[in-house]
Formats: C-alpha cells, structure tokens, sequence
C-alpha cells in the first residue's frame, strides 16, 4: 500500500475550492432544467456559494504549510488571493443577474462557467507547484474564453471569444514550453524546490533564462502587458459587460497572483535575470495603455486600455520586487477590483440591448438625470485617476514607495507621468457626465437591488480601504511575507534598516 | 557558449543549404504554368467544390464527447492495474472523476447533444 | 511648546458637515436653508481658527497646536498619519482661508441668488475650502498632497459651474489637466524626499521630520546635484501649476469662466496661493537648495512682469484681475524665492485681502450689468455704484502699492528683499512691473467709473447697488486692504515688523546679503507705482484718443499683448496637437490599427450572422495580434540569447 500521509491530505484548507466547484456542477444541473428567463435563482445558488467559500477562506489567513504533494500551498497568500477573487465573483454575480435575465443569457451555463473561472482562478492562487498553475490558468481561461461568447446573437461577442480563444492558445503554449524547460533546468516542478535549486551562475544557464522568458510572456497575455495586449480591448468590448468586468479583474488577480508566487518569491533569487524585461514591459504597459485610452471612445475600450495601463503600474512594482512591492501589488490588487468592478457595473446598470449606451458621449448630461449614478461612477474614476484619498491613490502610492525605496526611480517617473496624462481619459467621462447636455442613458427600468448593492459595495471598498488602508495593507504585506520561505523573510527584514 | 557552437553552425549550414537550393530552382527551372498544372491535388481525384464546405456542427458534438470517454478509459487503465495497490483511496478518487465526467454527460444529454434531430 | 488640541478637527469637520448637508438635503430644505448653512459653517470655521490663533498668539513663540487623527499609510517603516498642525504660518493661512473664505461664501449667497444650481454651488464651495484646510494644516507633505488635489478637483468643478457653455466645460478640463501636470512634480518630488530620507533611515514625511533631516537630503547626490535641489524643484514645477507660473500658468485666465466669488476665494485669495505656502512650509528644505531657490526667484519675477504686460491691453475687467493675479503671485515667489518667506506670506495675506476684494467688486459690476464683462461697455458707474466704486478704489491703491494700504508694505518687503539678496536683475524687473500694475488697474479703475457711459442702453436703467449680503463682504474686506498692511511696518517704525517676528520661528529670519537701504528701495518702486496712475490717467481720462492712436501706432506690440505673446497658440501647436497626432497617427493607427477598424466594423454588423465575424477574424485580425505578440516573444529571447553570450 502507498502511504498517503505522505501526500498530506489536508481538506480544510482546500475546502472554498470543494465549494465552489461542487456549486459550479450542480448549477449546470439544475440549471439545464431552468428557463434562460429565470436565472436568477441560479446566480443566487452561485452566490451563497462564494459567500460559503468566503467565509471559509477567511479561516486559512495564518495558516501556513504545503498540501497535496507540494501541489497546494496553504498560507495567508493563497487567502488573501481567494478573497480578492471571491469579492470580485461576488460582485460580478450581482450585477449579472439582471443582465442574464436581459440579454437572456443560458443561467445554467453563465453561472456555472463563471464558478469554474472562479475555481481556476483560486487554483492559481493556492498552486505552489508549476502544473497545478497551468491546471488553474486553464480552467479558468477555458471558462472564459466560452464567458466572452454568450452573448450569441452579437457578433462582435463570438468574435471577441474567438480571438481571445486563439491568442490565449498561443501564449498557453509558450508558458507550457517555459514551465518544460524550467522543469529542464532544475529538475523540479516544485516552487519550493525550484527556489533551493536557483543557485551557482543562474545567467549563463539558457534553459532557465528561456524558460523564465517563456513563462514572463505567459503570464504577461494574462494580465494584458503590451505588447501580449492587442486582445483586450475588442475582447473586452465584446464579451457580456458583467464579464468584461470579471476579466478585468478576476482573471488579472488571478494572473498576478501566479505571476507573484512564480516571479517574485520562487524566482527571486534569480530576478537578476528578468528585472530588465519586466521594467521595459512594465515602461511599455503603462504608456501604450494610457496613449490609446485617450483616443478610444467607447467606454469599454476606454476601460481596457485603463485596465492594461493598471497593468503596468502593478508591473512596476513587481519589477522591482522585495516585499514592501509584494505587499503593494496584494493591496492595490484588492483595491483596484472593488472600483473597477465599481465602474464596470455603473456601464451594466447603464447600457441598453444591442450595446447601446456604451459610448462615451452617451454618458452626456448623465449627472442631471441620475445624480447619484454620476457620481458613483465620478468617485470610481478618480479613483482609477489616483486622487487621493481613494484607494487608487494609496495603492499607486504604496506601488510606486516600494520602486523608489528599490532604487526603480526612473520607471517611477514614468508611472507618475502616464497617472497624471491619465486625467485625459477619465475625465473625459466625467465632463460628458456632469458638463454636456444631450445623452439619452436613464435607468428608466424597474429598479434592480442586485446592482444597486453591488455599485455600493464597490463604493463602500473604494473609499473606505482608501481612507483607511492601514489594516488592509498590514495584511497583504504579512500575507505577501507568508509566501515566502523563512530564510527570505529574515534576509528582507535584515536588510530593510 | 563552447557547448551550443555545433547547434550555431548546423543552424546556419541549413539555412544556407535550403536558401541556395530554392535560388538555384528559381534561376534554372523552366516555368511553363497550365491551368492543370494549377489544380488543387485531391490524391488524384478530380477536386469538388470548395475547401470551406460545411459539415454539420453534430459531429463536432459527437466527438467532443467521444474525446471526453477516450481520456476517462486512458486515465482509467493504469487506475485498474493498479487499483489493489491504491486501496479505498484510489477507489474514492477514481469515483469522484467518474461522477464529474458523468456531469458533464447528464448536462450534454439535458441539453440535447445526443439527439441527431 | 507643543500642545494637543483636538479642537483643530473642529476647523475640518464644519466645512464637511456643509458638504453633506448641502449635497444630500440642499436639494430638498430649499434656498433660504442653504444660504445660513453654506456661509454658517465657514464662520463656526472661522471661529475656532481665531480660537487657535489666540491659543499660538499666547504662547511662547515657535508654540504649536496638533493633533494626529489616525494613523493612514504604513508601509513597512514608512509611515504617514492623518495629522493637523498649527504654527504661526499655518495660522496665518487657516485665518486666510476661513476668514475671507466666509466673506466670499456671504457675497455668493447675494450673487448667486438667481441661479438653480444653489445648492450644488455650495457644495463645491463647501467642498473647496474642507480641501484648502486640509491642505493647510497638514502635518504631513502627503495629507498636504490630498488637500492640493482636492483643491484642484474642486477648482475643476467650479470653473465648469455653468457647464452648458460647453467652451466652460473645456477650461475646466484644462485647468484639471495643466495642474495634474504640475502634481506630477509635486509627487515625484514627494518620492524623491521619500527616496533621499530612506538612504538615512528615516521613512516620514512629516515636516518634523523633514526639518530634521533636512542636511541629510542636502548632502545625498541625485543625479548630478542634490536630492534636495532635485525635490525643490519638482516640488516648485508643482507649485507652478497650482499658483499659475510660467510654464504652467495658462489655465487661470481661462478660469475666470467659472462664477466671480470662485474667482475672487479660489483664483486670487486662497488656493492658488497654495505653491507659495508649500515653498514657506518647507523652506528648510529650499534653503538648502540655492540653485532651485534661485530658479523660484527668477520664476516668479519673470511671470510677474510678463503676466502684467499682458493686463495692460485686456479688454475684459476679469482678465485684467487675473492677469494681474498672476503676476501678483510672481511676486510672491519672488519674495520666496529670496528667501525672505515671510515677506511672500505678508503678500499672499495682503493679496488675499486686495484681491478678494477686486475680484468681488468686478463681481458687482457684473452682477449690476447682466453679466457685462468688456470695459468698452462700461463707463461713468462711479455714481451709480458707490459702494462698489470707492471699495474697489481702495483695493486697487492696495495693488499699485500707493502708502499706507496694505499692498505697500507686503510688495516693499518682497522688492527689498529681491534686492538685499543680490538678485539686482529681478528686483529691476519687479520694479517696472510695480509701474506697470498700477498702469492698467487704474486704466481698470478709469474705464469702469469714469469718462462717459458706454453701457448698452437696454441695461443702463437696470443698473442697480448690490444687495447688503454683497455690501457687507466688501466693505469689511476694504478695511483688511487698507489696514491690514500694518502688521508689518518697516523695522524701527511703532511695532516695527511685527508679522516677520511672528512668523520666524517656523519660516525663519530673512539674512540680507547686500546692503540696501530700505527707504531708497521704496521710493523708486513707489514713484515708479505713481508715475503708471499718472500715465493712466493721461491716457484714460485727460487724452483718451491717445491708447487708439498707440495701439495702432505699435500694432505689432498691441496685437502681440493682447493675444497673450500667442503662448496658447504656441502650447497647442508645440505640445497639444503632437501628443494626439503621436497617439492617434502613430499609436492608433500604426499599432493598434486594426483594433480600432475591428470596433467601427464590428459596430456596423448587427445584423449579420456570426459567420460574418469568424470570417473577419481569419481575415487578418488576428494573425495582425498574433504577429505583435509575436514580436514581443522575439525581443524577450533575443534579450536572453544576449545574456547568455555575455
């Protein structure tokens, strides 16, 4: 007989994904047997379950170990990972469930796929070893790839799935071929493991050096890093707005949470390697992204380009690594999705069938008609813009402290400028909202609680984590540091005077 | 570096190899074009109808769901070798894979996949 | 002697309890509500602030009120909290603030009386000065960063008040833009204190702790020169954009769009004093800095003389008053620049008095002509608006710095100190430019109340005296600019310098460097002042054919004054128009062509099948992303294989 209590099975911690999977499957059974037009008992199902999984994850902060063969890391990282997803599965469920009914979209499908993208993506979280990320990355990549296209009788919904498909299988392929030869290099697949092989002349190995590349280009399609970004913007404007939002959130977290626990703590050692890279990728992200927001009209696209230049502000600190920017990136990552999420849902509550309403101008003289609407999605935007005291501001603030105190101070430069050239953009929104007359948006149908809340909880997030950030960055620097083994942790407080 | 030269070398001897053949082809062979000669190549059948016919989605279905039982028997056979070795364990996981592969199908028969009409 | 005083939230927590009334119950308790509340809650402000001046002004000097609110960003060592602090320079500017602040909330309840908008006007108004006190009793360069955003955002909002003048809603934006340009500075700077003190280990921005470290980011090499030089002026670029300097200044006078009394509190009085008050705030670290103190001082004094040539020939009385604001802050920096910081303070005081007022008895004019705001339309209103006449008299001997009223003393101590610190070449400038600020506010002052009427005849007989709530603010502003120079009196003179004195504990004592001799000084920037009224009145009153027969004489001069040396012209075409050619042309349609093509195609497709749109995608789309990516693949292992070689 094998001993198992060598694999370490241990199924408290692994519980929210038990949940969430178990839900995903049972609402695709039940949910065959439900008309399109009665979803929402669905997408309540869906979210008990991520409220059960939220609360259960909670339970993991301050655990710390490796499960399941070295397969699933059980520390306050993958907590704090989960429930930044799980937030934002939350919020998204909420504003769907009158979008579903709308657009009539198949419930059994959406919602189920959307908890598979959710499992996938707290995967990827929880993985401390390379196949159990690519495992997550596919699961949920797989989900939304078919997310994007639900919308079926819309053809720029197809193409969007379409494209995102084809591009998502080539990058799949080559962080597949980075993991191979990372897995060449050291003989392991293993996080842990790969972190104590990673010593002698790690920059003349090419295994390791090609396989880093390969994996950076991977992960860099997932949280949409020029140039492996040309997908977001007719993706996103394509696909069902609720999910554009789950992508431009969910699916980055989720990206930046592998792309974290691989780059930043297991190949640390070896950041000589990969430092350059991703401060070019970072300087590019952030200035393609903001130079094309300016000129998009439509504010969804407006949005992706936004979304790709939060990617490179976030890259920012990742390039400069240590565990203050470790801490920052968890922090604004939790921020970023409350306002975006925040501003994605103020699109849904205001869009029409057949994507009407999704131009910029037709936000005009929004402020008049729907005051509080406007000025949600004003405090959304000037969030994203960073004015203080949002959480966009302390979160670009703490990314940017910890580039400068890395010695990073020209990539901080270049972040600064692009967040202040980013006025542009958002407040174009804002003028046509409170200073143009004209647009025809009114929420004039039946009033929808679902949306309402979800608007509100991302407001409530936006101001409040700002405003008093100090809990929540305490606890994504300690779970940031829980990632990391025990001797990193002492050399980083070592060497911090 | 020492180690990769070879690799360098028979890079640049193939590209060479194949660019010189392809000029030397260019430069010398006849080039008498005939619309037989342009015709598409159909293992000697005279070709019908164009390359982008449609077939029906269904067996696109059929073998989706073909490829799912192919993977589940593939994944199973070692599983069965080995099942006295992995003891109740084994017989649990093997279960639970069998239950969502069973999903899947009760969701594709639900939602009509196995009907031809 | 540091005491805690938790009254300090007070000063805070009124101006927001305004905010929230009038944003949510505004709408519904109606105008008469919103009109105690709106001003009410700056005069509580303004009371408790007076309380705090007491509490400073009784105890010892260099005392200081505080109080930390809570503690806001930590990261790792680094740490900022939420605190207040007053000493003598932040009391000076919390009196400023509330004070005038309340005159001006008063004056709006009379002038905006007829607008619909009420309530959302004293909300942003409200919302104005919680964010300019926040600015000013920060404790910390970051708090002080949320108050000068703040201030910015609520600028934005007021100048784009009247928004259905879509031009309005435009300079608001540009207002918004330009300074998120200067704030760029501003937080790089912060970074690079951040970035400086943390080579020592200290991982604040507290000004105690800035104060502190001060020798330390002196004597840490940045790129070529000090951290300190390079921190002053990043911080100083910011400085521009907020007070309106040279490269930075062209959104105020298109600002003046926005409603008078926001012209009058935001653009002259308070928030765009905001750069001088942080250059005071943290002049232990300019000081430090001489090259970039020098850079303030030339700054200031260049814009001073440019902005004032530009008033010489605006037609409107609002661009008059906020050319003239620019170049008054030129002096201001001036002062600062010199390192007499006191001085600078004396002047955003005694501006914020004159100017105030100016800007609020323009308001009257405009209020009393329908919105008339082209001098050429006005004449003759002496008699007619008496009370608006003999205050806006007495403000604008304050400006032209005629004896005893209160622009004297401040603009004398700035000139002084401009020359006293060797920097003849600026103090020249400053002196001419005196001449020319009394030049065109008494051409101002000439064209509106003297000489013949030239008002439309439809508004002659409406034209009426403002109401008691207008006349009250002006009246006790009057007073301010005409007594509230004596503060601070030549040295030897009864109490002597006694704002100086006050306020050296935090700002320091100015040390002269060359020996001027102050009565000289003031005697040629007073008579040069004299002879501008005496041209003026030549020119506007006894001869008023001759500035025809100039302005054609000197075509080229006028025409290059009166469209402002053409910088907007030269902005738009040099920096504007590039940056979206770059983005639109190179970005847009080199790189990310077909994602543009695919959105306009895609939206034209509603009715075809999805086929349609799998068919695009083999067309070229996507092999174009592919290709991108692909690019980007070759240039991450190019880089790789190059590491290996080497």
């Amino acid at each position: 007989m094998i001993n198992f209590s060598q694999i370490n099975l241990v199924w408290l911690p692994v519980l929210p994904l038990v949940v969430i999977a178990t839900a995903a499957m049972v609402v695709l059974l039940v949910g065959v047997r439900v008309d399109d037009e009665e979803s929402d008992g669905l997408g309540w199902l869906a979210l008990a379950s991520i409220v059960i999984a939220l609360v259960l994850a909670l339970g993991i902060f301050g655990q710390s170990g490796i499960a399941f063969a070295g397969a699933i890391a059980i520390d306050s990282f993958s907590a704090f990972f989960e429930l930044s997803i799980l937030i934002a599965a939350a919020l998204t469920v909420l504003m769907s469930l009158d979008y579903a009914d709308e657009h009539r979209l198949p419930g059994a499908e959406y919602y189920s796929l959307l908890l598979f993208s959710v499992l996938g993506m707290m995967l990827m979280a929880t993985a401390s070893d390379l196949i159990v990320i690519f495992i997550g990355l596919e699961t949920m990549s797989l989900a939304v790839y078919v997310l994007a296209g639900l919308l079926r009788r819309d053809p720029r919904s197809s193409e969007a799935a379409i494209k995102y498909f084809l591009l998502g299988a080539f990058s799949t392929g080559f962080l597949l071929y980075g993991i191979a030869l990372i897995y060449g290099a050291t003989g392991t697949i293993k996080l842990v493991a790969i972190h104590a092989a990673l010593t002698g002349p790690l920059l003349s190995n090419p295994l390791l050096l090609l396989g880093l590349g390969l994996m950076l280009i991977g992960f860099g399609f997932k949280v949409a890093a020029v140039p492996f970004h040309m997908w977001t913007p007719d993706v996103y404007e394509g696909a069902p707005t609720p999910i554009t939002a789950f992508m431009a959130v969910g699916v980055k977290i989720a990206a930046f949470a592998g792309f974290l626990r691989v780059f930043m703590v297991q190949l640390g050692p070896a950041s000589a390697a990969w430092t350059d890279v991703m401060w070019a990728i970072s300087a590019l992200t952030m200035t393609v992204g903001n130079m094309l927001a300016i000129v998009q009209s439509n504010i969804k696209r407006m949005l992706a380009y936004s979304a790709i230049a939060h990617a490179g502000y976030i890259l920012v600190a990742l390039t400069a690594g240590g565990p203050q920017a470790g801490g920052a990136i968890l922090y604004y990552l939790l921020g970023y999705a409350f306002t975006n999420l925040g501003a994605f849902a103020v699109v849904v509550a205001l869009e029409r069938r057949g994507a009407a309403g999704d131009q910029i101008a037709d936000y005009r003289g929004l402020a008049t008609r729907q005051p509080l609407m406007a000025a949600a999605m004003a405090i959304f935007l000037l969030s994203l813009l960073g004015i203080p005291p949002l959480v966009g501001f302390v979160g670009k603030f703490y990314l940017f402290n910890a580039a400068v105190h890395r010695g990073f101070v020209g990539l901080v430069v270049i972040g600064v400028l692009n967040s202040a050239a980013s006025a542009y953009y958002y407040l174009s929104v804002v003028v046509a909202m409170y200073m143009q007359e004209g647009g025809f948006l009114e929420e004039t149908r039946r009033s929808r609680p679902a949306l309402v809340a979800a608007i509100a909880i991302a407001l409530i997030g936006t101001v409040l984590i700002g405003i008093y950030p100090e809990p929540y960055f305490t606890a994504a620097g300690n779970a940031y540091q829980s990632a990391m083994s025990p001797e990193e942790v002492h050399a980083a407080t070592a060497m911090a005077p | 570096m020492t180690t990769w030269f070879p690799v360098v070398v028979t890079l640049i001897v193939a590209g060479l190899v194949v660019g010189v053949m392809c000029t030397i082809n260019m430069l010398l062979g006849p080039k008498r074009p005939s619309e037989i000669k342009g015709e598409a190549f159909e293992c000697g059948n005279p070709p019908s109808g164009s390359a982008w016919g449609r077939f029906s989605v269904r067996f696109y279905l059929t073998a989706i769901l073909f490829l799912v039982f192919d993977v589940e028997v593939i994944f199973l056979y070692p599983w069965a070798v080995e099942i006295r070795r992995l003891g109740m364990f084994g017989f649990v996981e093997a279960l639970i894979f069998i239950v969502i592969l069973a999903v899947g199908l009760i969701y594709a028969w639900q939602r009509g996949a196995l009907d031809w009409d | 002697m540091t005491v805690e005083f938790p009254a300090l939230t007070l000063i805070l927590i009124f101006p927001a309890l305004g905010v929230l009334y009038n944003l949510f119950l505004g709408y519904r308790t109606g105008r008469g509500a919103v009109s105690f509340v709106g001003p009410a809650v700056m005069f509580v402000a303004f009371a408790v602030a007076s309380w705090a001046f007491y509490e400073i002004m009784v105890m010892p000097p260099g005392s200081v009120l505080t109080y930390s609110v809570w503690g806001w960003i930590e990261a790792g060592n680094f740490h900022t909290s939420i605190g207040l602090r007053i000493d003598a320079l932040s009391a000076v500017m919390t009196m400023i603030v509330t004070g005038v602040g309340a005159l001006i909330h008063l004056y709006s309840v009379g002038y905006m009386a007829h607008d619909e908008d009420f309530a959302r006007y004293f909300t942003y108004l409200n919302l104005f000065a919680l964010s300019m006190l926040i600015l000013v009793l920060a404790d910390n360069l970051l708090l002080m960063f949320v108050g000068w955003e703040g201030v910015g955002l609520c600028s934005y909002l007021l100048i784009a008040f009247w928004y259905t003048n879509p031009q309005f809603a435009y300079n608001g934006r540009k207002a918004f833009i330009v300074n998120r340009i200067g704030d760029a500075g501003f937080l790089l700077g912060m970074f690079t204190l951040i970035w400086a003190l943390s080579q020592h280990g200290a991982w604040s921005l507290d000004f105690l702790t800035l104060k502190a470290r001060a020798s330390d980011i002196a004597s840490t090499t940045l790129v070529g020169t000090t951290a300190a030089t390079v921190a002053a002026l990043l911080l100083f670029l910011g400085a521009t954009g907020k007070s309106a300097q040279i490269p930075l200044y062209v959104w105020l006078p298109d600002a003046m769009v926005g409603p008078t009394p926001v012209s009058a509190l935001i653009h002259a009085a308070t928030m765009v004093t905001a750069g001088v008050y942080m250059i005071a705030r943290l002049n232990f670290l300019f000081v430090l800095a001489p090259a970039a103190l020098m850079v303030v001082a030339t700054i200031g004094a260049v814009t001073a003389f440019f902005a004032a040539t530009i008033a010489l020939v605006q037609p409107d009385i609002k661009k008059v008053l906020a050319y003239s604001t620019i170049s008054q802050l030129g002096y201001m920096f001036l002062g600062v620049g010199s390192a007499s910081f006191a001085a600078g303070i004396f002047h955003v005081m005694t501006h914020a008095f004159f100017k105030g007022l100016l800007f609020l008895c323009a308001g009257s004019v405009i209020h009393a002509l329908e919105g008339e705001q082209d001098m050429n339309k006005m004449g003759a209103l002496r008699t007619k608006l008496p009370i608006t006449f003999w205050t806006m008299l007495i403000a604008t001997l304050a400006i032209s710095a005629v004896p005893p009223f209160s622009g004297y003393f401040s603009k004398d101590l700035i000139l002084e100190a401009a020359y006293e610190s060797g920097h003849t070449a600026l103090w020249i400038l400053g002196v001419i430019t005196a001449g020319l600020t009394s030049f065109y506010m008494f051409r101002l002052i000439f064209m509106t109340f003297f000489g013949e009427s030239r008002v439309d005849h439809e508004k002659e007989h409406h034209i009426h005296e403002s109401p008691p709530s207008m006349a009250i603010p002006l009246i006790a502003l009057a007073v301010l600019s005409s007594v509230g120079g004596w503060v601070g009196l030549p040295e030897g003179l009864a109490w002597g310098d006694a704002f100086a004195r006050f306020l050296a504990p935090v700002v320091g004592d100015f040390k002269p460097l060359v020996v001027g001799n102050p009565a000289m000084l003031s005697l040629v920037a007073t008579s040069l002042g004299g002879i501008g009224i005496i041209v003026a009145y030549l020119f506007y009153i006894r001869l008023p054919g001759l500035p025809v027969i100039l302005a054609w004489r000197l075509k080229g001069a006028h025409q290059l004054l009166l469209n402002k040396w053409y910088i907007d012209e030269l902005y738009n075409f040099f920096v504007t128009r590039p940056l979206f050619w770059f983005s639109n042309t190179i970005l847009n349609r080199g790189v990310d062509h077909y994602a543009i093509d695919g959105a306009v195609n895609g939206a034209g497709l509603t009715v075809e099948t999805t086929g349609e749109a799998v068919r695009r995608v083999e067309s070229g789309n996507v092999q174009h992303y592919a290709f991108v990516y692909l690019l980007g693949v070759l240039g991450v292992v190019a880089y790789y294989i190059y590491l290996v070689i080497h």
